[in-house]
């Protein structure tokens, strides 16, 4: 009972030190920026902890996050032995060679309207449609190893990525191309100084898009089959003999992995395209 | 009369959304696609052709070889008029109550897929208009539901579905409520629970921020017209913010049935029964019944077409009448 009082007070202080915050002279500043979204995760873990010791909730139902942070303490080499497996080897592998793979083809049909006005809207069907369900047939062809997992990346990222840049290598207008023209700039020369830097505001909304993607493939294809190490594995492992502790926390590693792919990305983009207006709000 | 061409005309004619002057290059696409495909699977079979020859021990011509990579019963690469022959036969020719056929398969991962979109995208409709209206969840949530399209949701899958069946709610409306009203289970109803729970959740998050940003998307000067005529939050809500996030709410509606028909799948590789299209998948690998995948695979991408296909035809058709388009 103690707990369940504590948690509910401890909401209702979060609760108000938000709205207080929220409407607070100093809402613009950076600080409370980041302090509202901070207590508000902190209140939920808080709640979820209370409630869980509170209410006796067994751990195989769900662990208290004390449980969750203490497995991760206890099996970092575990963790980070799968996330190299998952990410680097599964996932930033296809990436790079899904990514590279769209960009090239982008450029390769550029030059034939014929079959960009074809290879589009194949593109953009292909791009909606559950290409996970190719992980079995990847899983197949390519073993059980990270090969089969960075395949089921790179036929994930591949369209949207392509969509993206075929529409981003028409961003630029007449009058600016005309200029390369008159300057006698080759078709190489305003690819590579006008058409491609006008690009990448589109080619990274692919990136960023693609590396969510990155990380769902690479998960997901290891529900198919994989060796005894990776994310999607132990996740499926620790599932059936209830350790969900352990699932928590690869959850949790999953999660940062993502956040942080996504931020380098993002990082990167910032310094690529910082002419571009959206970037200098 | 050249107004009556572009009108009418074959130069605008749209079917399904397909701009019709593309007709030709997409055409030629797949086409080349299924040249490719055909190549392939010679090209990946063609092993198994040459060891069967072997151990036999007779020769095989090349067109021989062709013929029998394009028709084994478990081949590397299927080629595409086997999977449509699957298809065929798994769609027409068994009863729809039959566990093999696609109907039923494809019945149970829409029924959870429906099911969890609606919830989803309810839920998030409904935290959209809290962000909106409240300063301090638009601060304390907004971050997390953007953040949250970066990570990875569909691995807690596997968990929801156990952690569900643990609890026992994996039937909607239970077992003896669905006898109680139709006299007995109806199948969709079993084990639907959790992976509505998956679909439902992963049509959430992109419903938040598209509506979100929809609801926004006023400017000022509309605001400040309804201000002049001193509409109150909710006029100005039914009035201006609503209709005009109506685009950016057909736009996530897309993004949400596409994640939630995914959430689907996947929640069916670990759900108990093995039934739906995800767990053709999995049965199909474990026993190397390529075909059998390839056709769950075009099933489930057939599904996402139609659903997706349906949302733009209701988005187009709103948004005309809405003069939006």
């Amino acid at each position: 009972m103690g707990w369940l009082i504590g948690v509910f007070l401890f909401w209702l202080a979060g609760y108000f030190l938000n709205i207080y915050l929220a409407n607070s002279p100093w809402r613009k500043t950076r600080i409370v920026k980041l302090a509202v979204p901070a207590i508000f995760g902190i209140t939920i873990l808080v709640v979820w902890e209370g409630l869980v010791r509170g209410l006796e909730v067994p751990s195989v139902i769900l662990p208290p996050p004390s449980m969750i942070g203490a497995r991760i303490a206890t099996s970092l080499p575990i963790l980070w032995s799968d996330l190299i497996q998952t990410f680097v080897k599964g996932a930033l592998t296809g990436y790079l060679m899904g990514c590279g793979a769209a960009v090239i083809t982008a450029i390769l049909i550029d030059r034939s309207p014929f079959l960009q006005r074809g290879l589009l809207p194949v593109g953009n069907f292909i791009a909606a449609l559950p290409i996970i369900g190719t992980a079995p047939i990847l899983v197949m062809w390519f073993g059980f190893d990270w090969h089969s997992k960075a395949a089921v990346v790179v036929v994930m990222v591949f369209f949207p990525m392509l969509v993206n840049t075929v529409q981003g290598l028409a961003a630029t207008d007449s009058m600016q191309r005309d200029l390369m023209r008159t300057y006698a700039g080759g078709y190489w020369n305003t690819l590579f100084k006008l058409r491609l830097p006008a690009a990448m505001p589109a080619i990274f909304n692919g990136l960023k898009i693609a590396t969510t993607l990155a990380l769902i493939g690479a998960i997901v294809a290891e529900f198919f089959g994989s060796p005894t190490l990776g994310m999607g594995f132990r996740i499926s492992v620790e599932v059936g003999r209830l350790g969900l502790d352990m699932v928590w926390a690869e959850i949790a590693v999953a999660a940062l992995a993502g956040s942080a792919f996504y931020g380098v990305i993002a990082l990167i983009e910032k310094g690529v395209t910082f002419w571009h207006p959206s970037q200098r709000g | 009369m050249e107004t009556v061409w572009k009108t009418y005309g074959f130069y605008t004619y749209r079917v399904l959304g397909v701009d019709m002057r593309n007709l030709l290059p997409i055409l030629t696409v797949v086409a080349a696609i299924m040249v490719i495909w055909y190549a392939a699977s010679i090209g990946m079979n063609k092993k198994w052709t040459y060891d069967q020859a072997g151990r036999a021990g007779v020769e095989v011509t090349f067109t021989e070889m062709v013929a029998d990579t394009w028709a084994q019963d478990r081949p590397v690469l299927p080629a595409p008029h086997q999977v449509v022959a699957e298809l065929y036969r798994s769609v027409f020719e068994k009863k729809i109550s039959s566990k093999k056929s696609l109907v039923f398969h494809g019945w149970i991962t829409l029924s959870a897929t429906l099911l969890g979109f609606v919830f989803g995208t309810g839920m998030g409709i409904l935290l959209a208009i809290g962000i909106v209206h409240n300063r301090a969840m638009d601060m304390g949530v907004m971050p997390w539901a953007i953040a949250s399209q970066t990570v990875p949701i569909i691995a807690i899958a596997p968990m929801i579905v156990v952690v569900m069946s643990t609890i026992g709610a994996t039937d909607f409306l239970g077992k003896d409520t669905a006898t109680a009203i139709f006299g007995y289970q109806p199948a969709f109803m079993k084990g639907v629970l959790p992976k509505a729970v998956i679909a439902a959740y992963l049509s959430f998050f992109p419903v938040v921020v598209g509506m979100v940003k929809g609801l926004r998307s006023p400017d000022h000067m509309q605001l400040d017209l309804l201000k002049t005529y001193n509409a109150s939050k909710q006029r100005t809500f039914w009035s201006l913010r609503l209709p005009s996030s109506a685009p950016y709410l057909f736009t996530s509606l897309k993004i949400g049935m596409a994640a939630a028909l995914v959430g689907a799948i996947v929640s069916e590789l670990s759900a108990v029964p093995l039934r739906g299209l995800g767990a053709r998948m999995l049965t199909g690998s474990y026993y190397g019944q390529t075909i059998q995948i390839w056709s769950a695979l075009f099933a489930a991408a057939a599904l996402a077409a139609t659903l997706v296909a349906s949302i733009s035809w209701v988005e187009r058709r709103s948004l005309k009448k809405m003069g939006m388009s």
